[in-house]
C-alpha cells in the first residue's frame, strides 16, 4: 500500500552540485508555501562547488512540525552518482521519481514502492537546442512534474516565476513552457495525483520563510552596527553577506550615496575580530560573523575584549568539527569553545537563538547587551539555522525602542567633574563606565590594556588589584544572568518528573518529540535555553525534576557540563541525549533517545527509520 | 628611574603652541626601558613633532601591540586615549578604530619583531587598505623583552650579543611598506632627531598610510660589535637621502638654501614640506626609483634614511569605502535603525 497523506509527507531532491537546481527548488518548495501548507526545507550540501551531489529535502507538514522528520516519502534522484543509495533510502511504500531516458534495470530498483520514470533529458533534448538550456530546463519540467504529481495548483507556480524573473522579463514565458511540458507529460503518462499530495489550507498565515543568516544579518542593521569585518567561512558567510545586501538598501544616503556602514573583508579571523575589537573600543557597534576555525583563530583577542572589556559581537554559525570537520554540516559544537574563549580565566556571553525569528531579534540585541556588559556576546546560530530556510513569525520592530548604549560618560558627564575611574564599580553591579576616544579635551582618557591594572586603568602587576579586578568580572557576570533573555518552559500535558533542556536548533524537533511521547503517555516538561549565563529559572527547572535530559547536537555534551559548572547540578541527574551525524536532530532520534532511556518509559517501541 | 612619579612641576618660561599647550601637556608617564634605549628618543620626537603641529592631544588615538616598543605609548600623549592590545595585532584593531571614527588622528607604534614576525600579515593589509594613520616601527633587530633573540629585521651576518651570526634573510619593512602601496614611506634614526621630528609631523600631515621605520638601537641586547643595529654601525652607515622643513601656514618660509637643492611640496591640508636633497638625487615620488635607490645602498651595507616616498594624492580607506564624513560612532537610532514600515516590507518578500 503506497504511503497516503495530505500535505503530511517528506520530499528529497538528489541532484548534482551546480546543476542549477536550488533555484527550482525552492521554486517547488514555494509553491507549496502558497497552496498554505507549512513546509520546512533543508539543504544537504558539499563543500564544492560543481559535481559532488547534493540533496534538498523538502517535509510538508499540516500539523507545523518544522524540524527534520527524518526518512523520504518520494526521492526525485537526478543524481546518478548516488542513484542506488537514494532508491535505497525511501521510505516502504514511498514513491521514486527519475529521469527514464536511460534504462535502468528492475533490480536497481525496489518492487515495495511505487516507481515513477519520465524521460526528463529526452524531452528537453528534444525541446531544446542550447546544452546549457536543456540542463536548466530540465530542473523546471521536473518541477512541473511534481506539480501534477503532488496536486500543486500549476497557476501558483506561474505566479511565483513570475515574481522570481521580474525585471528580466525575457525568461519568464521559457521557464513557463518549460513548466508547462512537465506538467502534461506527466498527467498524459502517470495517473495524477499520487497518494501524498499537497491540498489548499491555511495552516501558513502571515509566516515567512527566511534562513538565519539573513535574519541575523538583517538584525544587525537593526540593532545599529555600523562596522562589520569579517573572513570568509562556510556556513557564516551569507550572514555578513545579508548585513551587506540590506545596508546597501537601507543605509545608504540617496542624495550623496554616502555609506553609515562600513564593512571590511578581513585578511583572516584575527584580523576580523581584531577589528571588531577596535572599533568596539571606539564607540561604533560592529561585528563579525565566523564559524568554529574563527572562533579558535579569535581566542588571543577574545581574551583582551574580555579583560579589557571592551562591546563585540560574534556571530557563531556553527558546523561540524573539530578541524575542518564536516564544513557543511550542523552541529552545537562550539558552545564550550565560545563559552570560555581564550586563556585565563574568562566567561563569556552567548545567545541561543532557535530559528530566523529569534536571530532577528537576538542578531539586534546582542548590541545593546554588548555596550551594557562591555564585554563579547556571542550569537550561537548553526548551519541548520543559518543556511535553511525556516517558517517562522513576522519579523517585527518597535519603533519606541532606543538602542541601549550602555554606561558611557559623556563630555557633559566629565566637564561636571563626575569621578571616572575607568574600572570602578560605581553602582555595584559590576559594570564601571567607560568613555569613548576623543571626548574631552583634558579628562577621561585612560589607557586600554591586556595587562592588569587598578581600578583607575592605571598599569599594576600586584596580586590585590589584579583579585579585585577578577572579582568584579565575576559581578558583572551576574548582573549578565538577569539581563539575558529566560529560558522558555513547555510545560507537559500532565504532571511529571522528566525535564528536558535543548537549545538552538533542536527547538523544532523536541516539541514535536515531546508531543510524540505525550501520545504514548510520556510527559515531559522542556525549557529551552535562550542564554547563557543561566538565569534562576534553570537551576529551578532541574531542581524540580528528578531526570532532566539535555539535548544537544555534539558529542560531549557541552551545555550540560555547562549546567555542571555554571550552576554545580549534580551530574547524575543531567542524562545527554547526544545528536552529532551532521544532519538536523529529528524528533524521532530525541523521542528514541527519552524512551530508551527514561525511568518513566514502559510502553514497547515500534521500530523504525532513524536518521 | 621608573619607580618615580613624573613632576607636575614645569618652567613658566615654556612655550605654548597655538592651542596654549607646551610640550609637558604631550608628555605621558614615565618610561621604564633602560636608561638610553632608543625608543625614548622616538617617543621624545612624537612628542615634539604633534606638539609643534598644534594636534589636539584627545584627539589622538595611540595603539600598540607587544613588545618594548609597544610600551611607549604609555610614555607619551598622556591625555590620549591608548591601546595596548595584541602581539602583532595593532594594524587591525587601529583599523577599527579608525572605522569607528575616522575625525581622530591615529598613531601606531610597534617593532620589528611586532610587525616583521608575528604581525607581517596585519602590517601589508593595512597598508595595502590605505588606512590613515601614522604608523611608526621601532626597529631595533631584536627581541628586547624576552631578552635578545634575533628579529626579522635582523641582518643577514649581523652577530647576537651571545656572538652567534644570524644566517636569515632579514625582512626590509621599508621596501615592503613600497610594494603593499604605503603612500608615505620613511626612515629614520633615533640618535637623529632633527631628521626624524620633520618626518613624523608629515607623516600626521599624510592622508593614508603613512610609514615610518625607525632605527632604534637597544642597548641592553643589540648594540655591540658585529651588530648592524647598533648606534656606531648606523650612525657611520646612515645614508640621509634629503632632510626636511614641516611648514605650517604661520611659519615662514625660510630660503637658505641653493637653487636645485630645495623643494617645496603642498601637503593636501595647506602645510608644506620643504626637501632638502642630500646624499643623492633620490626622487621621492618615483617608487622604482625608490626601490631601487634601497636595493643599491642595502648591497653595501648601508641605511638609507629620509623621505623614502610620497604620494600626496592617495585616496584613504574611507574614501574608498565611500563611508559617511560624519564619524560612525555618532550616528543615532533614527539614522541608523530602518524601523517597522522597512520591516514590514521585508517580511513581505519572504512569503
Amino acid at each position: 500500500m503506497p504511503i497516503q497523506g495530505v500535505n503530511d509527507f517528506v520530499i528529497r531532491f538528489a541532484n548534482v552540485n551546480g546543476s542549477g537546481s536550488a533555484s527550482a527548488n525552492l521554486l517547488f518548495a514555494r509553491s507549496i508555501l502558497r497552496m498554505g501548507a507549512p513546509i520546512a526545507p533543508r539543504n544537504i550540501f558539499p563543500s564544492n562547488i560543481q559535481g559532488l551531489p547534493t540533496w534538498y529535502e523538502v517535509r510538508v507538514t499540516a500539523d507545523g512540525h518544522l524540524g527534520a522528520r527524518g526518512g523520504t516519502d518520494i526521492m526525485v534522484a537526478m543524481n546518478p552518482q548516488t542513484f542506488d543509495r537514494d532508491v535505497a533510502s525511501i521510505e516502504p511504500g514511498g514513491y521514486l521519481f527519475y529521469d527514464s531516458s536511460r534504462p535502468i534495470p528492475a533490480s536497481r530498483l525496489r518492487d515495495d514502492i511505487l516507481v515513477l520514470g519520465m524521460p526528463l533529458t529526452d524531452i528537453c533534448t528534444r525541446e531544446y537546442k542550447e546544452p546549457r538550456q536543456r540542463q536548466l530546463f530540465k530542473n523546471i519540467v521536473y518541477v512541473g512534474a511534481l506539480a501534477a504529481l503532488l496536486d500543486i495548483d500549476i497557476h501558483e507556480v506561474e505566479k511565483l516565476i513570475g515574481e522570481q524573473f521580474k525585471g528580466k522579463d525575457r525568461l519568464i514565458a521559457p521557464n513557463l513552457r518549460a513548466l508547462r511540458i512537465g506538467y502534461d507529460d506527466c498527467k498524459s503518462r502517470f495517473v495524477c495525483p499520487l497518494g501524498i499530495r499537497v491540498a489548499r489550507s491555511d495552516a501558513v498565515g502571515n509566516r515567512i520563510l527566511a534562513e538565519g543568516n539573513f535574519a541575523a544579518g538583517l538584525g544587525a542593521v537593526y540593532g545599529g552596527a555600523t562596522v562589520c569585518a569579517w573572513y570568509p567561512i562556510t556556513p557564516s558567510t551569507s550572514l555578513a553577506e545579508a548585513f551587506e545586501k540590506n545596508c546597501a538598501r537601507l543605509r545608504v544616503d540617496r542624495v550623496t550615496g554616502e555609506k553609515k556602514y562600513a564593512i571590511v573583508q578581513a585578511e583572516d579571523e584575527i584580523a576580523a575580530i581584531g577589528m571588531v575589537v577596535g572599533a568596539g573600543w571606539n564607540g561604533a557597534r560592529a561585528f563579525t560573523a565566523t564559524s568554529g576555525p574563527g572562533i579558535s583563530l579569535m581566542q588571543e583577542f577574545l581574551g583582551l575584549a574580555y579583560f579589557a572589556e571592551i562591546p563585540a559581537v560574534l556571530f557563531d554559525v556553527q558546523r561540524g568539527g573539530p578541524s575542518t570537520g564536516m564544513p557543511t554540516r550542523t552541529q552545537q559544537s562550539d558552545v564550550l569553545a565560545c563559552a570560555l574563549a581564550s586563556h585565563g580565566d574568562t566567561r563569556h556571553v552567548l545567545l541561543f537563538p532557535d530559528g530566523p525569528g529569534e536571530a532577528f531579534e537576538f542578531g539586534a540585541l546582542a548590541f545593546d547587551l554588548a555596550d551594557r556588559l562591555q564585554t563579547p556576546i556571542f550569537v550561537m546560530l548553526d548551519l541548520d539555522i543559518g543556511m535553511n530556510s525556516h517558517l517562522c513569525a513576522p519579523f517585527r520592530w518597535d519603533d519606541s525602542r532606543k538602542f541601549d548604549r550602555g554606561k558611557v560618560m559623556s563630555a557633559a558627564d566629565l566637564e561636571s567633574g563626575r569621578e571616572f575611574g575607568r574600572y570602578l564599580d560605581v553602582d555595584g553591579d559590576g559594570i564601571p563606565f567607560r568613555t569613548i576616544p576623543g571626548a574631552h579635551p583634558t579628562r577621561g582618557a585612560f589607557f586600554t590594556r591586556g595587562t592588569s591594572r587598578d581600578r583607575y586603568a592605571r598599569y599594576t602587576e600586584e596580586g590585590s588589584p589584579y583579585v579585585d579586578n577578577m572579582e568584579r568580572l565575576l559581578r558583572k557576570f551576574d548582573t549578565a544572568r538577569k539581563l539575558l533573555p529566560r529560558a522558555e518552559l513547555r510545560k507537559a500535558a500532565q504532571p511529571t518528573r522528566i525535564g528536558v533542556i535543548h537549545y538552538g536548533s533542536s527547538a523544532a524537533a523536541m516539541g514535536e518529540a515531546a508531543e510524540l511521547l505525550a501520545s504514548e503517555g510520556v510527559h515531559v516538561d522542556a525549557l529551552r535555553i535562550r542564554a547563557f549565563p543561566f538565569g534562576a529559572e534553570v537551576g529551578q527547572f532541574i531542581a524540580a525534576h528528578e531526570q532532566v535530559f539535555v539535548v544537544e547536537q555534539n558529542r560531549d555534551a557541552q551545555l550540560r557540563t555547562l549546567l555542571m559548572t555554571d550552576l554545580g547540578v549534580d551530574p547524575a541527574q543531567l542524562v545527554a541525549v547526544l545528536h552529532y551525524d551532521g544532519t538536523p536532530i529529528t524528533a524521532r532520534f530525541i523521542r528514541r533517545e527519552i524512551a530508551a532511556r527514561s525511568s518513566a518509559f514502559a510502553a514497547p517501541l515500534t521500530r523504525e527509520a532513524v536518521s | 628611574m621608573s619607580y618615580l612619579a613624573k613632576p607636575k612641576f614645569q618652567h613658566p618660561a615654556l612655550e605654548a603652541n597655538a592651542l596654549g599647550f607646551t610640550h609637558r601637556d604631550y608628555e605621558g608617564a614615565i618610561s621604564t626601558l633602560c636608561a638610553g634605549c632608543g625608543h625614548d628618543s622616538i617617543s621624545a620626537a612624537i612628542i615634539r613633532a604633534c606638539y609643534e603641529l598644534s594636534l589636539p592631544p584627545h584627539r589622538i588615538a595611540k595603539l600598540s601591540g607587544i613588545g618594548c616598543s609597544s610600551k611607549t605609548p604609555t610614555y607619551m600623549l598622556g591625555q590620549s586615549h591608548g591601546f595596548n592590545s595584541v602581539h602583532g595585532r595593532m594594524p587591525s584593531v587601529l583599523t577599527g578604530a579608525n572605522l569607528a571614527n575616522r575625525e581622530l588622528i591615529y598613531l601606531g607604534v610597534s617593532g620589528d619583531g611586532d610587525t616583521a614576525s608575528i604581525g607581517l600579515g596585519q602590517f601589508a593589509h593595512a597598508m595595502r587598505r590605505g588606512v590613515d594613520m601614522v604608523y611608526i616601527v621601532e626597529n631595533n633587530g631584536v627581541y628586547g623583552l624576552t631578552k635578545g633573540q634575533f628579529s626579522a629585521t635582523s641582518d643577514k651576518g649581523s652577530k647576537s650579543k651571545k656572538g652567534v651570526d644570524n644566517p636569515d634573510s632579514p625582512i626590509d619593512l621599508v621596501a615592503l611598506a613600497l610594494q603593499l602601496g604605503a603612500t608615505f614611506v620613511a626612515r629614520g634614526f633615533s640618535g637623529d632627531k632633527a631628521q626624524l621630528v620633520p618626518l613624523i609631523k608629515a607623516a600626521f600631515e599624510h592622508r593614508g598610510a603613512a610609514f615610518i621605520d625607525v632605527i632604534s638601537p637597544c642597548v641592553a641586547f643589540n648594540n655591540h660589535e658585529g651588530s648592524t643595529k647598533s648606534f656606531d654601525y648606523v650612525r657611520e652607515h646612515n645614508i640621509a637621502l634629503n632632510s626636511l622643513d614641516f611648514i605650517t601656514g604661520r611659519a615662514p618660509i625660510e630660503v637658505d638654501y641653493a637653487e636645485g637643492e630645495s623643494e617645496v611640496v603642498a601637503m593636501h591640508d595647506g602645510s608644506a614640506i620643504r626637501f632638502h636633497k642630500l646624499a643623492s638625487d633620490h626622487d621621492w615620488r618615483d617608487k622604482s626609483a625608490a626601490l631601487a635607490v634601497l636595493e643599491k645602498h642595502g648591497i653595501e651595507g648601508e641605511i638609507v634614511t629620509g623621505l623614502i616616498y610620497l604620494n600626496d594624492e592617495a585616496v584613504d580607506l574611507h574614501e574608498r569605502l565611500k563611508t559617511t564624513s560624519r564619524p560612525l560612532n555618532v550616528l543615532a537610532e533614527s539614522e541608523l535603525c530602518p524601523g517597522s514600515k522597512a520591516l514590514e516590507a521585508i517580511n513581505a518578500s519572504l512569503r
